[in-house]
């Protein structure tokens, strides 16, 4: 086995840790709210509306570690995408995912102390961190703050409008959660990723 | 065939009479501005002046706020075609008026709409069942009268009419607030000194958004199917607390403040939801069926991809 890399720091680990463990209380009292029926209620709502704006607020603050951290560290060099041959990239990694790794092919960008992702992921972490995270925290916190809302939007409740957009983002949300929770099963074996982001050392192919 | 025709025209007649019945007048001309202007001289301003025949001189004196009205008001009101003295005494027409006119006798709206035929659809008979069930009148007997909430010197039906939820909300709230958040009013009724609103509703989230949205009615009434409007004001310990019973897809708000908006979308082959959308939000009730159906197969794909791809993973390991 190759030497192992430490590629996840210590305040990384514990922004990932919050952030997940808030988005999944989000997720789940989300689809409360959303889906509140009187016969059936996951979390009662008055409680659901209570953790769904604690863990928000967290989140949001939390979202605060990420972009100084990023700033600060050095670890948004990570996220750098060269926009030269970015197509060719994907279709490669996409390409990989499909059928190479089912060949037994090597991964075609391996991680190193330099390269933490590959274009896809640098693709879909820049989409959710970079967008649909922040729309989530400014339409979330004007959900939390209505009076800020404009009311009428040509005809239209400006809060309905500002509620559809986040619901429909938090639908993105949760396919980028499932499809990274997979992923990560993608390692050199199905737990390796789970234990790197908990112990900050990546264990390569 | 014919038949299947038949039964469509009388589908579509059907609601063009429920169209009739609903929509109320708001648009002819009053029919007695004149008779009313002399009563409306004194009665529309602050101040009024009177010759006084034993000085000789023109007086100007302050008037009683609660006899001051508003003219535009009362001519865009239901009661706009009436003289004044339709309702009041005509020996008002004579001043000073006799000390003895304010034991007159007021109509409530059961002395003129009761058993009216041409007001059947506003059930004003249920209206006034539900009232004496209702606390202000078990706990006020006939101190409390249907003038306590309702102006009749301005009054608009509009709950059948098309103004916005926002403003149907805004009127009907103002009518509860009138007394309950304020003490001076409040005190024509009860010696008692009541907390402030928003101390009583703080566990609502965001008291002053739901208050903006939604009336006081939706919570503290019991709903009547025949009437539009709620008149059994219940006790405060059975007011609506739990909230899904507006925030579900099944939202009560369906049968009370959207129920005008309900009809008019039905009739419009719309969707209730559709309604929703336009002018309000309720959570868990405003469900998108369109974003619900795309979310479910976007989910539903990207579930379908993962087991697709865990099967290969398996099989070619």
């Amino acid at each position: 086995m190759s030497e192992k890399l430490y590629l996840y720091p210590v305040w990384l680990r514990i922004w990932h840790a919050i952030n997940a463990l808030m988005f999944l209380v989000l997720l789940v009292t989300g689809v409360s709210l959303q889906y509140s029926n009187p016969d059936y209620q996951l979390i009662r709502f008055d409680y659901a509306v209570t953790y769904h704006n604690i863990a928000g607020i967290i989140l949001a603050f939390n979202y605060l570690i990420f972009l100084f951290g990023n700033i600060l560290t050095g670890n948004a060099v990570f996220y750098k995408l060269r926009r030269k041959g970015l197509v060719d990239k994907l279709l490669k990694q996409m390409n990989y995912y499909i059928s190479g790794t089912f060949k037994g092919e090597h991964t075609p960008f391996p991680v190193t102390k330099k390269r933490k992702f590959n274009p896809l992921q640098k693709v879909a972490y820049l989409a959710t961190m970079y967008m649909m995270i922040p729309v989530m925290i400014i339409t979330g916190v004007a959900l939390l703050f209505p009076e800020m809302i404009i009311m009428n939007v040509m005809n239209l409740s400006g809060i309905y409008l500002t509620a559809l957009l986040h619901g429909i983002v938090s639908i993105f949300l949760l396919i980028f959660l499932v499809i990274h929770l997979y992923f990560s099963t993608m390692g050199s074996s199905p737990t390796s990723n789970f234990k790197s982001i908990v112990n900050g050392y990546h264990e390569p192919h | 065939m014919k038949i299947r025709y038949f039964l469509i025209l009388i589908f579509l007649l059907s609601f063009s009479s429920l169209w009739a019945q609903l929509n109320v007048d708001m648009k002819s001309e009053p029919a007695k501005m004149e008779d009313n202007k002399r009563c409306f001289d004194c009665h529309s301003t602050h101040i009024y002046t009177f010759d006084n025949p034993v000085s000789g001189i023109t007086e100007r004196k302050e008037m009683n706020p609660n006899f001051v009205f508003n003219t535009d008001a009362f001519y865009s009101g239901v009661h706009r075609h009436f003289s004044c003295t339709d309702c009041h005494s005509p020996d008002y027409e004579t001043f000073p008026h006799n000390a003895e006119l304010r034991f007159e006798p007021m109509y409530s709206c059961i002395d003129c709409h009761g058993g009216d035929e041409a007001f059947a659809s506003y059930h004003f008979e249920t209206i006034e069942e539900e009232f004496g069930k209702s606390v202000h009148a078990s706990k006020h007997n006939e101190n409390f009268n249907c003038w306590m909430c309702h102006n009749p010197h301005s009054y608009k039906a509009m709950t059948r009419s098309d103004f916005k939820i926002s403003e149907i909300v805004s009127a009907h709230n103002q009518m509860c607030a009138s007394c309950h958040d304020n003490p001076l009013h409040f005190q024509r009724i009860s010696d008692s000194t009541k907390k402030p609103l928003e101390e009583i509703h703080k566990f609502l989230p965001n008291f002053k958004l739901h208050f903006s949205a939604v009336r006081c009615i939706e919570c503290h009434t019991a709903v009547e199917d025949t009437m539009w409007v709620a008149h059994n004001i219940l006790p405060k310990e059975m007011a609506v607390k739990k909230c899904v019973e507006c925030h579900s897809s099944s939202t009560m708000l369906i049968s009370s403040l959207y129920k005008y908006q309900t009809i008019e979308t039905r009739k419009n082959r719309g969707t209730f939801n559709s309604m929703l959308l336009n002018e309000t939000y309720v959570i868990g009730a405003n469900r998108n069926i369109y974003l619900n159906i795309f979310s479910i197969i976007l989910f539903g794909l990207s579930l379908l991809g993962v087991a697709v791809h865990v099967f290969f993973r398996i099989k070619k390991k």
